[in-house]
């Protein structure tokens, strides 16, 4: 037996100047400062819910497990927790693996700075893209069956029998010849003594045997979800804290020039007007209240640079003009698509337009932040608790290992909350002006909505040639928009082609793969930047991809007078997994069954995020007025670790989609964001949701996303659905614009 | 200024324009009722005034007055409610940023109309919700009011009690 060498990097973890404990009943978050400031504020509702942060130092199994005496198993969880349900999936694989009972299962998040201190312990902590589960399932399951293997062998030691002589059920360890028993809880400190095995020597179980994997359980995390004990960064209250608002140049790329803070710095409760950075201001005071209505008083004199000379139809027209450039801008080049569709019996073709979108997660941005003198800490909302880690490191000037972030599980990340930690770096560098002082910064919505990453704007040209019987003989897709990756990733960019923002039109298997096979077909991406910018929206770049390529292909079917099902089908036979699931919506929906008088049928299918999605939308339309009568899913995520949550992750996703094809978009006016608040950004409410209808159809072959392959087909299905009801095709988002509003 | 809220009487000195949302958040401490936009069109801050439910990052702490402050913390005192018993029941939350308004409305609903139909709770429930629980929310008014069973609900989603662990 040896001890292993990670549990005395725990041990060193413990020996932390600052501690966080979370196990105090009622008495609010403990944290033990240096010197203990003046308790201003006390949080009536419990702290940390006992999900969020992981105790360093705590006894452990391994890296993934900590079994307590009382048989409590303690799941470690690295991924961000947003709502999506990936702590509650994964603790399911883990359970699966090892054997206990569901039941006792609790799950806790080592942070960054402990996976540091064990060199990344907990692998990647990104949470986006739809890879919690999918990226890291297999070592999570090798780490808890790893942990299986010690225990099992520990009870072993303990009976003195031989291994293979063992069952375990639920935890409970049993002796077969002899009828003894022992349990997780009992040997699990003997255990986290033994050589871990190789997890490589490891054989994961058959998921057609798996037994808690797999099915609906109810999430770990939902009892403090109803009664406002759930503790948000927003509702950080920690002792001798101040709060701090922000305000950034309205136009991005603009600049602070001055702010009077004489005007504001006698009004109650304001303790500083601060320079953020060169273009962000913040008051900070007593309150958060306090702090934004001075704020919001506080004369402030903004540069606002050349931006200012930019609004929506300035941009409209760029990418309209985009469209036509001729260059290098191919990605996919099969065949000669250009001649193939100019000798074809008949062209289709059409321009169409999807615009900005805001996140608006329901919980503003923020982030609380402490710098003490050698050490900075940070409580961070955040899809990628290692970003914010990084984030804080390079704002506070001080090395990895003198910082820590404790995540909190965001009010919805949605992609804003994961590559873009731009928020952290503000808040630290108010931090950086009170030392000692924990500064809470929390955005107004005003703030949230006019400096986000918003989904990018995009036109797209699509051309078609059909033969004489109707058949597609060339497809020539010309996308032209902004790009995510010139915002937030430029070095991903090669020789000016950015392949992220043709995502869905890949001929590579695997992720996000085009379904169709033409005779030919070319694709192309004409990058058209702005001062405005954008990020990964939830569905990111499959949105307008998918919207444009199903509306199209709905247009081709009917200028062929096809059905669109077997438009569809006559040029899938090489994509198997998106024709089946396609072909399981269908069916789902009784294509093709009559429908009541009014009602119209729209169809789509498309792959993102690993997964293959289809819908069958059911509208009517009456007037100018939308009524969605019904929605048909089909998902194929190869694996299904928990139905339910897979069920609602499609169901929000449709609330979301449809918010982008009806509500108002987002504009920009002489450089500025026009719209602040819900009241000109409105989102879709509880009365326009239709009732979800879902048919999971996994193949058990792979592991695809879940939180957003589905996003990209719900418009387009209802879209179709619209232009078969109006007899003519919908092609500039959002409908406001065909004169549609929804019921 | 005295402010009653969930039956007990708070002294707070504060300036009369301070909405009751910032007031019951920041001065008595109760961080259970939300701040989503601060202009009465998200819910995400819905408390009862003497029952009713109001929007309280609207409403300034000098025009509550002696009128009772209820929050969700009081809704009860164990997760024990109606609505509560089914948002758990079917994990109605995802994130669960806007779930206390969320909360807060339906169990007013119930209060008013003990058996809503699907259109009093469409004209009831005008929360925003941005993880797009909506679909939950109306299983869940339907499954706390007895006007449908949990099993039925469950099935629906190829579940059952059983099944939900």
């Amino acid at each position: 037996m040896t001890i292993k060498e990670t549990n005395t990097s725990v041990a060193s973890v413990s020996r932390r100047r600052f501690m966080i404990d979370t196990s105090l009943a009622g008495g609010g978050l403990m944290i033990g400062l240096a010197s203990m400031p003046n308790l201003a504020f006390a949080q009536k509702a419990p702290s940390y819910n006992p999900n969020t942060i992981m105790k360093a130092g705590d006894p452990e199994v391994n890296a993934w497990v900590n079994i307590k005496p009382d048989d409590t198993v303690v799941v470690r969880i690295a991924r961000s927790e947003m709502g999506q349900g990936t702590r509650t999936g994964l603790a399911q694989l883990v359970a699966e693996e090892l054997e206990c009972d569901w039941k006792k299962v609790i799950t806790e998040s080592p942070t960054p700075g402990q996976s540091l201190a064990r060199k990344r312990a907990w692998g990647e902590m990104s949470t986006g893209g739809s890879r919690g589960i999918r990226i890291s399932e297999d070592y999570v399951r090798r780490g808890a069956a790893a942990a299986r293997v010690m225990l099992l062998q520990a009870a072993a030691n303990e009976l003195n029998v031989p291994v293979a002589e063992l069952k375990v059920d639920k935890g409970v360890i049993t002796h077969t010849p002899s009828g003894r028993k022992t349990t997780y809880g009992k040997v699990s400190e003997a255990a986290s003594k033994l050589t871990p095995p190789d997890p490589k020597s490891i054989t994961l179980k058959d998921p057609k045997t798996w037994k808690v994997a797999g099915q609906p359980l109810a999430r770990l995390d939902t009892a403090d979800k109803v009664n406002g004990k759930k503790v948000f960064g927003a509702d950080l209250q920690l002792p001798g804290m101040l709060c701090a608002a922000v305000k950034a140049c309205p136009v991005f790329g603009g600049k602070l020039v001055s702010f009077d803070e004489a005007k504001v710095k006698n009004l109650r409760g304001v303790k500083g007007v601060v320079k953020v950075n060169d273009f962000t201001v913040a008051v900070v005071a007593d309150t958060w209240w306090r702090a934004k209505t001075a704020l919001d008083v506080l004369p402030i004199v903004w540069d606002e640079g050349k931006g200012s000379n930019t609004s929506s139809p300035d941009i409209e027209k760029m990418l309209r003009a985009g469209l036509e450039e001729t260059g290098d801008f191919w990605q996919r080049k099969e065949g000669d698509a250009v001649t193939e569709i100019k000798n074809s019996a008949r062209q289709v073709e059409a321009i169409y337009y999807t615009p900005y979108r805001s996140h608006v997660n329901m919980e503003p941005m923020n982030a609380t932040v402490r710098i003490g003198n050698d050490r900075a800490e940070a409580w961070v909302p955040t899809q990628n608790g290692e970003a914010s880690h990084a984030a804080l490191a390079e704002a506070a000037g001080l090395p990895l290992d003198k910082c820590e972030v404790f995540k909190l599980d965001p009010g919805t990340g949605l992609g804003r909350r994961g590559g873009t930690q731009e928020y952290v770096g503000q808040a630290v560098a108010i931090a950086k002006q009170f030392p000692g002082v924990p500064i809470k910064m929390l955005w107004s919505r005003e703030e949230d909505m006019t400096h986000d990453y918003y989904h990018p704007i995009a036109m797209a040209k699509m051309s078609a040639g059909l033969d004489s019987n109707g058949n597609i003989t060339g497809m020539h897709i010309k996308v032209a928009g902004q790009s995510i990756n010139a915002t937030v990733s430029p070095m991903a960019i090669k020789d000016n082609k950015d392949v992220r923002q043709l995502q869905g039109f890949y001929a590579e298997p695997g992720d996000a793969q085009f379904g169709y096979k033409f005779p030919s077909l070319l694709t192309e991406y004409v990058m058209k930047n702005t001062h405005v910018p954008v990020g990964p929206w939830r569905g990111v770049n499959t949105n307008q991809n998918g919207l444009f390529m199903e509306c199209f292909m709905n247009e081709c079917a009917v200028a062929a007078k096809k059905d669109p099902l077997a438009y569809r089908q006559a040029v899938m036979k090489d994509f198997p997994k998106h024709l089946a699931v396609l072909n399981a919506a269908a069916k789902k929906a009784n294509w093709g069954s009559p429908l009541p008088a009014g009602v119209h049928r729209g169809i789509a299918q498309f792959m993102g995020y690993a997964s293959y999605s289809a819908c069958v939308a059911e509208v009517s339309v009456t007037g100018n007025i939308v009524t969605i009568k019904r929605l048909v899913f089909a998902l194929n995520s190869g694996h299904v670790v928990n139905p339910w949550l897979v069920r609602e992750q499609i169901e929000g996703s449709v609330v979301m989609a449809m918010g982008a094809i009806f509500n108002p978009e987002i504009t920009v006016e002489n450089g500025r964001i026009k719209q602040t608040n819900f009241d000109s950004y409105p989102l879709i409410k509880l009365a326009s949701t239709p009732i979800t209808e879902c048919v999971l159809v996994p193949t058990n072959d792979f592991w695809g996303g879940v939180g957003e392959p589905t996003i990209c087909v719900v418009g387009p299905a209802i879209v179709n659905a619209i232009s078969t009801a109006l007899g003519r095709p919908m092609r500039n988002f959002p409908l406001s614009k065909e004169n549609l509003t929804l019921a | 200024m005295q402010l009653t809220v969930n039956n007990q009487v708070h002294n707070i000195d504060v300036e009369p324009n301070m909405p009751l949302l910032w007031a019951i958040r920041e001065i008595i401490g109760l961080t259970g009722t939300k701040y989503g936009c601060g202009i009465a069109q998200c819910g995400a801050c819905t408390v009862y005034m003497n029952g009713e439910p109001v929007r309280s990052c609207s409403i300034p702490v000098s025009a509550v007055g002696s009128m009772k402050i209820t929050t969700v913390e009081a809704l009860s005192a164990d997760n024990s409610h109606p609505i509560q018993k089914a948002w758990i029941a079917l994990d109605v939350p995802q994130c669960g940023y806007c779930q206390s308004g969320q909360v807060m409305a339906a169990a007013a609903l119930l209060k008013r109309i003990p058996k809503p139909t699907d259109a009093d709770i469409d004209n009831a429930m005008s929360n925003i919700c941005r993880c797009g629980t909506y679909q939950k929310i109306r299983d869940g008014i339907h499954v706390a009011s007895g006007k449908k069973k949990l099993a039925d609900v469950l099935a629906q989603y190829e579940a059952s009690p059983k099944t939900r662990g």
